[in-house]
């Protein structure tokens, strides 16, 4: 009965925290960008904006007020959403609001929204690929432990923990599909459309994000197992006859669930903020990539939005993992 | 066994007067030296650093700059590519030029050394610095004090590098030098992990007894921190400082690769791959020594650390190479 | 093979691990239902054997030889498929610490009915039934719901009860207990090896009892075999072995061992100075320390107020969370309590003092490894200002007072034993001069030989410098040594606080005169006399 109303304090108290870190972030974020030296809206409406234009940006943005008000006005859009005069019409932009971007007119919740499937379709694959090829190493590591084969895997997945990601991808892409014409040149085709083609499409991203991504949890694997392999109970069940392959698989293993999860989360939430670097090589129409191009053409709303918007997902999948690993291991929601 | 030579070593060394802080430093060397892998990759490293260092003199060597364009020696009529064999290799341009500027890829490729190791060294500098201060303060303080910088940390934590560095590289003007700013943006928003080894280092080692005997001594605080803690701490800062450093060597890369981070004319091996693959038939050296340099200084300096860890803490080492390498670590 | 053939034949062992010969040819014989003790110091390679019985030095580098035979299975040179039988099937191992060696992971149940499955044709739900089935056996209540219950839900003993368990599964011919109670309170200790009693009764399977406790093994065995540095000392029935031991290190160690039933022995110092009526030198009023809050919040020391005086030593005792460590920190400064008064000479204090000193419980963390041990004696005195020429004679002085090579001062920690670095840390606390040394369980994590001379020296220095002394232990036959007043605590609070020949001859609470019952005894008789009387009060109770 206590383990419950534990259980259920803890989670009480992980969401709480993490709301906290999430305004956090937005007041950092929020002050990082507005409070910058420059013409705030100048810089926000954009260099091709007419002095009406900026006028408009600033009297939206209420560069007169205090920033504190103009933070929690931020923050009121983001909770109940505002209404934008766009001179002749208004325009309601519902919450969560996070801003309008003034180079495309169009609401930064939807620029994100509608690239979110693209990036989500990135993230899911690789992780399903990293997953399956850097546990699947890291076990094959802890079980073959000191042998040649173990020590050639893990100098590979050292290869591949310390190489960039552009650069694996740029040589996947230049040899499969430059020299080999294997696949085509990466481009997005959405899974409601052709699933066939869109995982034809996104194979080679998949595969350049996992095996970057594989080494760091083939390694992270493999020492959470050995760690276990060192501790007293392994050589209790050593000592009850329990099979080597027993000890590996289900106590060692296990082990290495907790550090896993949390190592998984963390990667995944900052994925789905915008695989940078793989939708910009590949050319894949992603949230990183709608970055990248709103920080070339300095469209601050955009930016900040997506920051925030990427704290949020990091922040997110944080405290799923916390949870997650709570009812995997409860001895963290007792101490 | 080792441990008893050791043993048996201070024991020789120790009759003489008040000792200078235990062989530390010596131990150290020998335990990284018996790592085959970690000494290859300190003698690349070297290499590398050395590269960088005499960028000037190498240049000044083969008579060219990294700045100069030389546009005779590319073709304008198929786009740019470099005139002549394999990229424009030449008794002058010694490993060719870069397509459409024609500017001296070997020059380029090693003041760009200068700039990814540089920047990432600056960044991981300020990262430890940051997250050194952070960690012992909030190790030490009060409950609120703990609070307020362990939340700090964690929101630290959740801004995503990549995007959050992107950002920030954008709004600053770009009158600002850019290398500097690279690194220290890195920095800045880095050093959270640091931050968090640190203070769970600091929370550990103040629980054990012979502070507390340094308190009964009557030490004050600044003192104790000094004598009994940051000794302490520099096993595992100095551990995780050199697993930093490659993370930011390819941080910097991904950035210029971007074009948010270093700008042209300054070269950087990430922004020298931004246009590679369009002239990958034309030119492969072009796309290749950036990415090959990128990958071995990365490898290495990877290697380099993990041997760094094994020597600075042997115990986790021991537990972490079961097998033929722990055989030879007690065998030295 | 025969059944005429021992339980247990190990011949001419010897295990090395590198240079190091851990166990040097010791051959000894264990029949059917009978049960051995192995004691010894550490380093004495007495837990090597343990594991050599159960051949667990295969595959880890080891150099084995001679032969071990269990059960009519030469463990040496069985097959793996052979060798797993016999670990866990016919020979079960019980380890020291009960929380690392159970899997954090899983239910209790779940562990013991995988160790069955690997020996038993069983189904899932039949393994669970039978682990169900043992936990009931070694006495944990309510055994279907605990079963589901993962090992840190468990106190320290129920999870040495659920081991207990693991190993009683499959019916072993042998037990082998690695320290089984090492970890444990001393009343905790009791019914554990009240419980193995009873089992190996009930069952008939043999017992090969591993410890460094003498009267652990006095009351649990009816062979005992002293080893030292990997080697037979003296090998025989227990009464005869404590009776009228042979050998010299055997009456040494016995001599050693700390006796709750022998009052500290008179010194003709002791006769001039009356205690009684010398003045107060530090006095705890009403402390009272709080950890955790709100509904988390309890009280780690309730409400206790004592008072040392100058030149008396003051014994604390008290089993695991007693409260005693949160006292001591608070008497000498290092924790601020959250209510009460620490008063030295009278008057109220805060924080540490140079005059109220500690000596610490770990011999390895108490003093900075990285620092040469002159220099940590040193830091008393030069943190009040003395400079060098003085500060180095003083720490001269003070390491050969403590028994230590004054030019061993350059060394650093790791070069010297347990006992010596506690010897070091106490010269440390006497170097800033003290009225008054606390000291948190000196000896607990020392070997009994090293122990009484620690002991020893702490009560020379009382004597001679007049020092008052708070000592604090779980252990309550040390604490007898040297002692003139007591304080029992228990939950935070001083249950019982009066002279200490009083206190042990004729303790006036329940809570004590229990404690002072699950002491060991050193006679085997009586230790059986002992047994019975609790048996009894539990069957009563």
């Amino acid at each position: 009965m206590n383990a419950l109303h534990g259980f259920a304090g803890f989670a009480l108290r992980r969401t709480l925290g993490a709301v906290v870190t999430l305004l956090a972030i937005s007041v950092i974020v929020y002050v990082v960008f507005y409070a910058a030296p420059g013409d705030v809206a100048q810089i926000t409406c954009g260099p091709r904006c007419s002095p009406a234009q900026v006028h408009q940006v600033a009297e939206q943005l209420r560069l007169d007020d205090p920033l504190y008000v103009r933070y929690l006005h931020f923050l009121q859009g983001v909770v109940v959403g505002h209404d934008y005069s766009t001179g002749t019409s208004v325009e309601h932009c519902s919450a969560p609001c996070l801003g309008m971007s003034y180079q495309s007119d169009q609401q930064v919740t939807q620029l994100i929204l509608a690239k979110l499937p693209v990036t989500g379709s990135l993230a899911l694959g690789a992780m399903v690929l990293w997953l399956l090829f850097g546990v699947g190493t890291g076990v094959l590591a802890a079980w073959r432990r000191g042998r040649l084969d173990e020590r050639i895997l893990t100098g590979i997945t050292l290869a591949g923990w310390a190489t960039p990601v552009f650069v694996v991808g740029l040589l996947l892409m230049v040899v499969i599909c430059g020299q080999l014409q294997l696949l085509p040149f990466p481009q997005y085709v959405p899974f409601t459309e052709d699933p066939e083609q869109w995982a034809w499409n996104l194979l080679l991203p998949w595969l350049s994000l996992a095996l970057i991504e594989a080494a760091k949890y083939a390694r992270l694997t493999r020492s959470a197992m050995l760690e276990t392999l060192a501790e007293d109970h392994v050589r209790t069940f050593r000592a009850y006859g329990v099979g080597e392959r027993a000890i590996v698989g289900r106590h060692a293993l296990r082990g290495a669930v907790g550090p896993l999860i949390a190592l998984n989360a963390n990667d995944l939430g900052s994925l789905f903020g915008g695989a940078v670097l793989t939708e910009s090589l590949f050319g894949l129409p992603g949230i990183g990539r709608e970055l990248v191009h709103a920080v070339n053409v300095v469209d601050l709303p955009v930016v900040v939005g997506m920051v925030v918007l990427t704290g949020f997902f990091v922040v997110l999948a944080n405290a799923v993992a916390d949870v997650l690993y709570a009812v995997a291991d409860r001895r963290t929601v007792l101490s | 066994m080792s441990e008893a030579r050791a043993a048996a070593e201070g024991a020789r060394a120790g009759t003489g007067t008040v000792l200078a802080p235990a062989s530390g430093a010596r131990q150290f060397w020998r335990r990284l030296r018996v790592q085959r892998a970690a000494l290859v990759a300190a003698i690349v490293v070297a290499l590398l650093v050395l590269l960088a260092l005499t960028a000037p003199l190498l240049t000044a060597v083969e008579g060219q700059d990294p700045t100069t364009y030389h546009p005779e020696l590319v073709d304008s009529a198929r786009g740019g590519v470099p005139v002549g064999t394999f990229g424009g290799m030449s008794a002058d341009h010694w490993l060719g030029v870069e397509p459409q500027t024609g500017r001296d890829l070997f020059a380029r490729l090693v003041y760009g050394a200068r700039v990814s190791l540089g920047v990432a060294l600056a960044a991981t500098v300020v990262e430890v610095a940051v997250g050194l201060v952070m960690g012992v303060a909030a190790g030490l303080g009060n409950r609120w004090v703990d609070q307020a910088l362990s939340r700090f940390t964690d929101v630290v934590v959740a801004l995503p590098l990549m995007v959050m560095s992107l950002a920030l590289l954008a709004i600053v003007p770009s009158d600002f030098p850019r290398p500097v700013l690279v690194a220290s943006v890195i920095g800045l928003i880095g050093w959270g992990s640091v931050a968090k080894i640190v203070r769970a280092q600091t929370l550990t080692l103040k629980q054990l007894d012979h502070v507390a005997a340094a308190r009964l001594s009557g030490w004050g605080p600044w003192r104790i921190a000094r004598r009994e803690l940051l000794p302490a701490l520099a096993a595992p800062v100095i551990t995780y400082a050199a697993l930093l450093f490659p993370v930011n060597i390819s941080a910097e890369a991904a950035l210029s690769f971007l074009g948010a981070g270093v700008k042209p004319p300054t070269p950087s091996w990430g922004q020298m791959l931004t246009s590679a693959n369009v002239w990958y038939q034309a030119a492969p050296q072009y796309l290749l020594l950036p990415a090959g340099l990128l990958f071995v200084t990365v490898l290495a300096l990877t290697v380099l650390g993990d041997g760094v860890r094994r020597a600075l803490d042997p115990r986790a080492a021991s537990r972490l190479s079961v097998g033929t390498g722990r055989r030879k670590e007690t065998r030295a | 093979m025969s059944t005429a053939e021992s339980l247990v034949q190990v011949t001419g062992l010897s295990v090395a691990f590198g240079p190091v010969r851990a166990v040097d040819a010791l051959s000894f014989r264990l029949e059917r239902g009978a049960a051995l003790a192995l004691v010894g110091e550490s380093g004495s390679g007495k837990s090597t054997v343990a594991s050599a019985l159960l051949g667990l030095h295969r595959g880890t580098g080891a150099v084995v030889d001679g032969t071990v035979r269990v059960a009519g299975v030469d463990v040496g040179s069985a097959s793996d498929a052979e060798l797993r039988r016999l670990r866990g099937g016919t020979a079960a191992m019980v380890f020291q610490d009960p929380l690392s060696s159970l899997d954090p992971y899983y239910a209790v149940g779940d562990q013991i009915a995988e160790v069955y499955r690997v020996h038993h044709r069983a189904s899932r739900r039949a393994a669970r039934a039978r682990a169900v089935q043992v936990l009931d056996r070694v006495g944990i209540p309510d055994a279907v719901r605990r079963s589901r219950s993962r090992p840190h839900e468990f106190s320290g003993g129920m999870r040495q009860r659920a081991l207990i368990a693991m190993a009683l599964a499959c019916e072993p011919e042998l037990l082998v207990a690695d320290e089984p109670t090492t970890a444990l309170d001393v009343t905790v200790q009791a019914q554990i090896l009240d419980l193995l009693h009873t089992l190996r009764q009930e069952t008939g399977m043999g017992l090969l009892l591993v410890t460094h406790d003498v009267g652990v093994a006095a009351g649990s065995v009816d062979d005992i075999l002293v080893m030292r540095n990997g080697v037979e000392v003296e090998h025989g029935p227990v009464a005869t072995v404590l009776g009228s031991p042979a050998r010299t290190y055997t009456r040494r160690l016995l001599k050693s061992v700390p006796r709750v039933d022998v009052p500290r022995p008179a010194h003709p110092a002791d006769a001039e100075h009356e205690p009684a009526s010398a003045g107060v030198a530090l006095e705890a009023v009403g402390l009272r320390r709080v950890f955790g809050r709100g509904a988390r919040a309890f009280a780690a020391v309730d409400d206790v107020s004592l008072q040392v005086r100058r030149g008396e030593a003051l014994g604390i005792v008290g089993e695991s969370g007693s409260g005693k460590t949160t006292l001591g920190r608070m008497l000498v400064g290092l924790l601020a309590p959250s209510a009460g008064q620490v008063r030295r000479e009278g008057v109220a204090v805060n924080g540490v003092r140079p005059d109220v000193q500690m000596v610490f419980q770990d011999p390895v963390s108490s003093l900075n490894p990285r620092r040469s041990v002159g220099e940590s004696v040193a830091d008393p005195l030069r943190a009040r200002g003395e400079r060098d020429p003085a500060v180095r004679t003083r720490v001269a002085e003070l390491l050969e007072r403590v028994g230590l090579e004054p030019a061993h001062h350059g060394r650093y920690p790791h070069e010297f034993s347990g006992g010596q670095r506690q010897r070091i840390g106490i010269a440390r606390a006497l170097a800033a001069d003290p009225r008054v040394l606390v000291c948190d369980e000196p000896v607990s994590a020392l070997d009994v030989t090293t122990q009484a001379q620690v002991v020893e020296l702490l009560d020379e220095l009382r004597r001679e410098l007049g020092l008052a002394l708070v000592f604090i232990a779980h252990d309550l036959a040390v604490v007898r040594r040297v002692s003139d007043r007591l304080a029992v605590m228990r939950r935070g609070r001083v249950v019982e606080y009066g002279q200490a020949n009083e206190v042990y001859e004729s303790p006036r609470e329940a809570y004590t005169r229990h404690l002072l019952a699950a002491v060991p005894a050193l006679d085997p008789d009586l230790a059986a006399v002992r047994r019975a009387e609790r048996m009894e009060q539990r069957s009563l109770g």
